[in-house]
């Protein structure tokens, strides 16, 4: 255990890059869960999924068309489609799940495809399993990279916060808080929007198709134990942060892969608060 | 000037009519029942009144102060919000949510008036409880107490007793009495007749023969026709 921990100690303060995935692995952690159980409870989980392949199609594109920095492709394709999605959802439940799948797929095709026509390295595999699934890439971020991350997701907290008690009113109750005079139309975009951004920021830790994982387990886990909307929101930050963290120290001890170790510590966490909710329940009754 | 008048409404979906040429109006301090039989357009009328769905000819009109958005609104249950966490207090002082504005958080003298709502539906003591843990009488009440944050005005209410036993309807009908005797309006959807009759002072009967009238032109088309229950005479709408 010590030496362990001795390790751990050594590279946080010999391996700035260690130190950079960390930080940028909470930020994205926490931002990620704030919006989880809006995500669960509006059927919104669709637009997350189609969003995550969007992204990779457009990481795709951006890596064929040989841009510096991806984000300025990924991140207005992505946040244009959350904007498309949510009215073609809205319109019509059946035909806008039918789009999502179609975007979705379409994009998961031509990102692949455009990965092996014109290769950018001569691993292409290794490329695509990366933008599918994270990668060591969290080790090779830059200063640059990280301020720019947990600005992003310092942004997207304070939105949030702004934004709680509207997310809530129209998450609860999207008839009644029309009814009364809330712009939902309005705060369904910006609920989309941030969506997107999210997607674009997890991307790099957990790779495109994990994101939806680090979205929705940490609220669906919080769901079980807790009962207040606030406390829920509170809870799964926490939980998303403390597994961030778990998944990236297992990760760096073990030499596993960053991304899916941190959702198999999601996943774990959801079954003990599983259990919680059980014995509480229980008990309860 | 009534509060709330239709004129010559036309109610569909996708161009397929399922009201139509409705006209009535709603006073300060009325109790109107709507009644009709399942898919009549009861739910549909009401949509339509708060705006979330728009008439296809026709339209509607607030007057004597009353804006739009004032209308307080119980609806039937939705699906999300059965296993949404949210505690009582949370969802009552939500109903203010329309007055923010851009304005991101409660102030203080609205929470103050939530509790006051709380304690008007009885469910003070449930604030911190979670909603879905609730009967279906309190969750009712709870709903009740979070349009009442939304209006001082007027209530439209869809079917409020459906699913609620016997006692907790009674209950629930006395306190929606007490609120309209308290001044405010309230527009109700309902399946019970009988109560409709004992609460209400007008009645809108749609699907099949519409009639709008007073609760006593109502009976008395009834006692005349003495057809059926739902056969009243053409009405002043
Ligand atoms: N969103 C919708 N799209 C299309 N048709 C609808 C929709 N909602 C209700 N309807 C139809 O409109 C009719 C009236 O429905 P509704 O207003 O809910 O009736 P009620 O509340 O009186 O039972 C029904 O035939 C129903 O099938
Ligand atoms: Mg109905």
């Amino acid at each position: 255990m010590a030496e362990i921990f001795e390790k751990l100690v050594y590279y946080f303060q010999n391996v700035p890059t260690v130190r950079y995935a960390f930080i940028v692995g909470i930020f994205i952690a926490l931002s990620a869960s704030l919006l989880g159980v809006t995500l669960v409870l509006k059927r919104f989980s669709f637009i997350g999924d189609g969003l995550s392949h969007v992204a990779f199609g457009a990481m795709a594109v951006a890596a064929v068309v040989g841009v510096t920095d991806n984000m300025l492709i990924v991140m207005p394709v992505t946040v244009i489609s959350a904007v498309l999605l949510l009215a073609t959802g809205k319109n019509a439940k059946i035909r806008g799940d039918a789009s999502v799948a179609m975007i979705s797929v379409g994009a998961l095709a031509i990102g692949y495809l455009l990965m092996n026509k014109f290769p950018t390295t001569n691993n292409v595999s290794g490329d695509v399993c990366s933008t599918l699934f994270g990668s060591t890439s969290i080790l090779s971020l830059t200063p640059a990279d990280v301020w720019l991350t947990v600005s992003i997701s310092i942004a997207v907290v304070i939105a949030f916060i702004l934004f709680y008690n509207k997310i809530f009113a129209v998450t609860f109750d999207e008839n009644f808080a029309r009814a009364t005079g809330t712009k939902a139309g309005l705060y369904n975009l910006i609920v989309a929007v941030i969506i997107a951004v999210i997607i674009v920021l997890a991307m790099n830790v957990v790779g495109s198709l994990l994101i939806s994982a680090l979205i929705i387990f940490p609220a669906l886990s919080a769901m079980r134990v807790f009962k207040s909307f606030k406390s829920v929101t509170i809870c799964s930050a926490c939980l998303s942060v403390f597994c961030a963290s778990t998944g990236i120290i297992i990760s760096i001890i073990d030499g596993t892969p960053v991304g899916s170790t941190i959702v198999a510590v999601d996943i774990a966490a959801f079954f003990v608060f599983w259990i919680i909710g059980m014995v509480k329940g229980g008990a309860r009754k | 000037m009534a509060q709330l008048t239709c004129e010559n409404l036309t109610l569909g979906y996708e161009g397929k009519e399922i009201i139509s040429g409705l006209s009535f109006s709603v006073d300060k301090g009325d109790y109107l029942c709507i009644v009709g039989e399942n898919g009549s357009g009861k739910s549909t009328l009401m949509k339509t009144i708060l705006g979330l769905h728009s008439p296809m000819k026709g339209k509607i009109i607030t007057g004597d102060g009353l804006l739009q958005t004032e209308i307080g609104y119980l609806p039937q249950q939705t699906v999300v919000q059965k296993d949404f966490p949210a505690s009582v207090r949370e969802i009552v002082v939500s109903g203010f949510q329309g007055k923010c504005g851009i304005r991101p958080f409660y102030t203080k003298a609205e929470k103050r008036a939530a509790l006051e709502n709380m304690k008007r539906m009885s469910v003070d003591d449930l604030q911190k409880r979670c909603y879905r843990e609730l009967s279906g009488g309190q969750q009712q009440r709870v709903l009740l107490a979070r349009a009442l944050c939304a209006t001082r005005k007027m209530l439209l209410l869809d079917e409020p007793v459906a699913g609620l036993d016997p006692k907790v309807t009674s209950e629930m009908y006395s306190l929606i009495s007490k609120l309209n005797k308290e001044g405010i309006t309230i527009v109700m959807i309902s399946h019970d007749i009988e109560a409709a009759l004992r609460y209400s002072t007008h009645i809108l009967h749609i699907g099949g023969d519409v009639f709008f009238g007073t609760k006593e032109e109502f009976k008395r088309g009834l006692f005349i026709s003495d057809r059926s229950l739902f056969n009243g005479g053409e009405g002043n709408g």
